[in-house]
Parts: structure tokens; C-alpha cells; sequence
């Protein structure tokens, strides 16, 4: 299984990125999608657009590891991460994550695991454009707890065997 | 030894530029003794480095810690906590 991953400054079209991956195959019993997109208000005031920041060239190979890391808990027949940067609008898809698997536990679960380290560990930075100005949005704690939980199943993991 | 660092988002904004070539002097041995020598220099670094903690960073494009060595390092990277998903 290549998996896909690619950022890029247009939109995508997650529907036609799931018939890519699924397309001729017959071993695909689980297909879980999951879209992150802009919404038109941040911290209750409404937004014009966020503006993504990136690290090209680290940004990539943090996704690759963390594909490979997925592929390595789970038994995956297929993954695509599409990650945009540049000026998005409410309403546009920001983030692609596509992830097959025979049954549903292993493509669910992929899905979270690659969204909860693409929040905390892909350099990406957003900033909010409104109609006095700009500014950044300030990471999550939430968003680093989500992550830690997957560094923690690891650990019971190792202790266990 | 003449080291490339990278800045991104407000630390970028902070210090006014996206990169430079910096010739730190032989006792910076760390990424955050790099980030206590960056400070020193003008008011700039010292306005982006000045809560050190929540400030990450990447050696040669892979996440490094406060006291990982930097020698060697053809790149260093400063940024903010990432906001990406």
C-alpha cells in the first residue's frame, strides 16, 4: 500500500480522492473520511479567512512518519492526507484524511490518530484574517491531550507485552 | 560554525525575517542555549523568545528538545506550537 500525501495551495475533492483510492480494489471492507474545514467564526466573532502557514519540506515528512506510524498500529489497505496551506475561505476544506482498512476499527481509528498529530505536530500555523486585522490562533491544550493518548495506549502497549 | 535558522508565524513576525545565517559562538551547544544566545541579540529576538517554553523547535526538519545538541545541525527551525488539522 503508497499512501498518498500531498499539500497543496488549491482545494480538494474528497470525493473524487476516495474513488482514487478505492477504485479496482475488492480487499476495502472500512472507508472512513474526514474533512477539517474553515468555519466562518473563531472564539465566537465571525472570520473572513485563515491564512495557512507551513514548513514545506518538514511538513511532509512529519505526515510520512506519522502515516507509517499508522501503518504500523493498524492493518491499513490504504491512506491519503491532503493538507492545504495559503488563503481559505469559510466553508473550504482545509485538511483530507482517507483511511481504508478491511473493517471499520482499524480505518476509524487511523482516521483520529493521523488528525490528532496533524493538530499537534505538523508545522502548520493559522492565522486569522477578520475585518480589523489579523492574528494567530493559539494552540489547544485539548489538542495535545488528544495526542498524548495515543503516546499512552503505546506505552501500556509495550508494558503489557 | 555557521548555522541556517528558520523562523515561522509570530516568531517570524517578531524578528522580522523568514531565515538568516547565524555564527553562534562555540559554548552554544543546545538548542536552548541557542534560544537564550538569539535573545540576546536586539529587542526583536528578545520579543519572540521571550516565553521560551511555549517556543518548539526542528533541527534539520525534525522536532527537537531544549537540550538536544546542535551540532552538526545544517538548519534550526523556531516556531510557535502548531495550529495545523
Amino acid at each position: 500500500m503508497i499512501p498518498t500525501v500531498r499539500l497543496q495551495r488549491e482545494p480538494f475533492d474528497a470525493a473524487a480522492e476516495t474513488a482514487l483510492l478505492t477504485r479496482g480494489r475488492s480487499d476495502i471492507g472500512a472507508l472512513v473520511t474526514f474533512t477539517g474545514i474553515c468555519r466562518g467564526d473563531e472564539a465566537g466573532e465571525p472570520i473572513a479567512a485563515l491564512t495557512l502557514e507551513h514548513f514545506p519540506g518538514m511538513a511532509e515528512a512529519e505526515i510520512e512518519r506519522h502515516v507509517a506510524d499508522a501503518k504500523e498500529r493498524w492493518p491499513l489497505t490504504g491512506v491519503t492526507v491532503i493538507h492545504r496551506h495559503g488563503r481559505i475561505e469559510p466553508g473550504d476544506g482545509i485538511v483530507l484524511v482517507v483511511t481504508a482498512s478491511s473493517h471499520r476499527e482499524a480505518a476509524f481509528a487511523a482516521a483520529e490518530f493521523l488528525m490528532d498529530f496533524l493538530k499537534t505536530r505538523a508545522p502548520f500555523w493559522k492565522q486569522v484574517e477578520r475585518a480589523d486585522g489579523t492574528s494567530w490562533i493559539e494552540a489547544k491544550k485539548t489538542d495535545d491531550a488528544a495526542a498524548d493518548r495515543w503516546t499512552r495506549t503505546a506505552a501500556r502497549r509495550e508494558a503489557a507485552e | 560554525m555557521s548555522v541556517k535558522v528558520r523562523y515561522f508565524a509570530w516568531v517570524r513576525e517578531r524578528i522580522g525575517k523568514p531565515e538568516e545565517e547565524i555564527l553562534p559562538p562555540a559554548s552554544v551547544t543546545t538548542v536552548g542555549g541557542l534560544m537564550d544566545w538569539l535573545a540576546g541579540r536586539g529587542e526583536e529576538y528578545a520579543y519572540a523568545f521571550e516565553n521560551r517554553n511555549v517556543i518548539r523547535a526542528a533541527i534539520d526538519r525534525a522536532h527537537a528538545r531544549p537540550d538536544t545538541a546542535i551540532k552538526d545541525a545544517r538548519e534550526i527551525a523556531f516556531f510557535p506550537p502548531m495550529t495545523g488539522g
